[in-house]
């Protein structure tokens, strides 16, 4: 019995194509990395794709010009925002950095551990806007924060995703990997079950993607805006009827470095477009 | 859909002489993954049972079945195997056993179990200590599944 499930299973799945299995994402010239072989630690796959390869030809359009991009508006506001002075010490973000163009390679490397805590790019940013700038925290994926953190992870765009996970880092990833693999929820679904074992599957009209998070934070066509890690996370765990992890929360940190991590290799797409 | 539960549940208090007692979700007899009796004492109602499968806050089926019967629904899913002929491949007993709980005939399968109410990890506050779906919904569910011959 068991059997006859898998075979099907199998059938289902070798008959499938990717939408974009032949197409190339390429921006301006540059050739994107959107399908190569898993690193070593992933136990259960051997091909990453990247989120864009599943996606139907004319979202995957959006993405090849960034005039089309609609994130781009959302990063024309960041833009604004890096000179705004906020806080009591009378600073913006270009008072001490002088070209947001010097965080190329930041967002291919995060989450990272400092001082013994894993620390997301949000948490880099909400430091500087309540240390340096003496200005309120940031809301973690609210509007201001989506779009100061996708244009700074836009600077890595075409570099390749490569996240620590041994060292000091090796306990978060552990951490991350075990939220993976736990199933929650009514539907006791874990992220595996659907992004490991079904990427590439119909679950009705949503063809079932690899999950990976290279091209966060990213616009999705649901909603209009800049979505975050942490507020996708929010949105699988609501649809299978599971309490969420908060935004920032040490849950979902580790499981956006393990996740980081399954997708090394793939280049960074920010700001990649979704539906 | 509120009313059509209840037009339902007075149903089955109207067809039974005494208020039918459903076999709680976690005392539910499994037997090699198969549920021999019926989890309300009442025959299921087919066409209820369709309404129920494709219901997407109910059975959800399609999200992962495709399943001929409803071609007028778009978009079937792929994840699990089509639904069509089911009631060849499977006995009564078996279909009641796999709506119910899947688990307890494929180990690990991501099909979710419709009638249990405990054993959740962080489930949302509202669907706490509640199964999917409620004894008569499933026993409609399988006597829809019954009709999908091939």
């Amino acid at each position: 019995m068991k059997k006859y499930l898998v075979a099907t299973a199998a059938i289902f799945a070798a008959s499938l194509a990717y939408a974009g299995e032949d197409s190339t994402l390429a921006i301006e010239g540059e050739v994107f990395v959107t399908e190569v072989d898993a690193p070593e630690h992933m136990e259960n796959v051997s091909t990453l794709y990247s989120g864009w390869t599943f996606r139907a030809d004319e979202t995957q359009a959006l993405q090849l010009d960034d005039f089309d991009n609609p994130a781009f508006l959302f990063l024309d506001q960041a833009i604004d925002q890096w000179d705004t002075v906020e806080g009591s010490e009378g600073k913006s973000c270009s008072t001490c950095h002088e070209d947001v163009a010097d965080f190329a390679g930041l967002k291919s490397t995060l989450p990272r551990v400092e001082d013994g805590e894993l620390v997301t790019m949000t948490n880099l940013v909400n430091e500087c806007v309540t240390d340096r700038m003496g200005a309120e925290p940031w809301k973690y994926s609210g509007a201001k924060m989506s779009a100061m953190t996708a244009l700074i992870a836009h600077q890595s765009r075409g570099m390749t995703m490569n996240v620590a996970i041994e060292g000091d880092a090796a306990p978060f990833w552990e951490r991350g990997k075990e939220l993976y693999y736990t199933r929650v929820g009514q539907l006791d679904m874990a992220c595996s079950n659907c992004h490991e074992d079904n990427y590439g599957n119909m679950i009705r009209a949503d063809h079932l993607s690899q999950g990976q998070i290279n091209g966060f934070p990213l616009y999705r066509l649901k909603n209009a805006k800049i979505n975050t890690t942490h507020g996708r996370f929010k949105g699988c765990m609501s649809n299978i009827r599971a309490t969420p992890f908060k935004e920032g929360s040490e849950e979902f940190k580790a499981l956006e470095l393990y996740i980081a991590s399954r997708g090394q290799g793939l280049s960074v797409e920010t700001p990649a477009v979704r539906n | 859909m509120k009313s059509l539960a209840l037009a339902t549940g007075f149903a089955a208090i109207l067809a039974s002489p005494l208020i039918a007692q459903d076999v709680k979700p976690m005392m539910v007899a499994f037997a090699d993954g198969a549920v021999e009796d019926s989890l309300t004492g009442q025959a299921g109602d087919a066409a209820e049972g369709r309404k129920v499968a494709m219901g997407r806050k109910l059975g959800n089926c399609l999200a992962c079945h495709m399943n001929a019967d409803m071609e007028e629904q778009p978009f079937h899913g792929e994840v699990g195997p089509p639904l069509d002929g089911v009631a060849d491949r499977w006995t009564e007993a078996e279909l009641r056993g796999i709506v119910s709980n899947s688990k307890k005939m494929f180990e690990g399968t991501i099909m979710p179990a419709f009638y249990i109410d405990d054993g959740y990890e962080r489930p949302l506050e509202k669907f706490e200590g509640k199964s999917i779906l409620s004894a008569q919904q499933v026993e409609d569910v399988v006597a829809y599944l019954l009709t999908l011959k091939e």
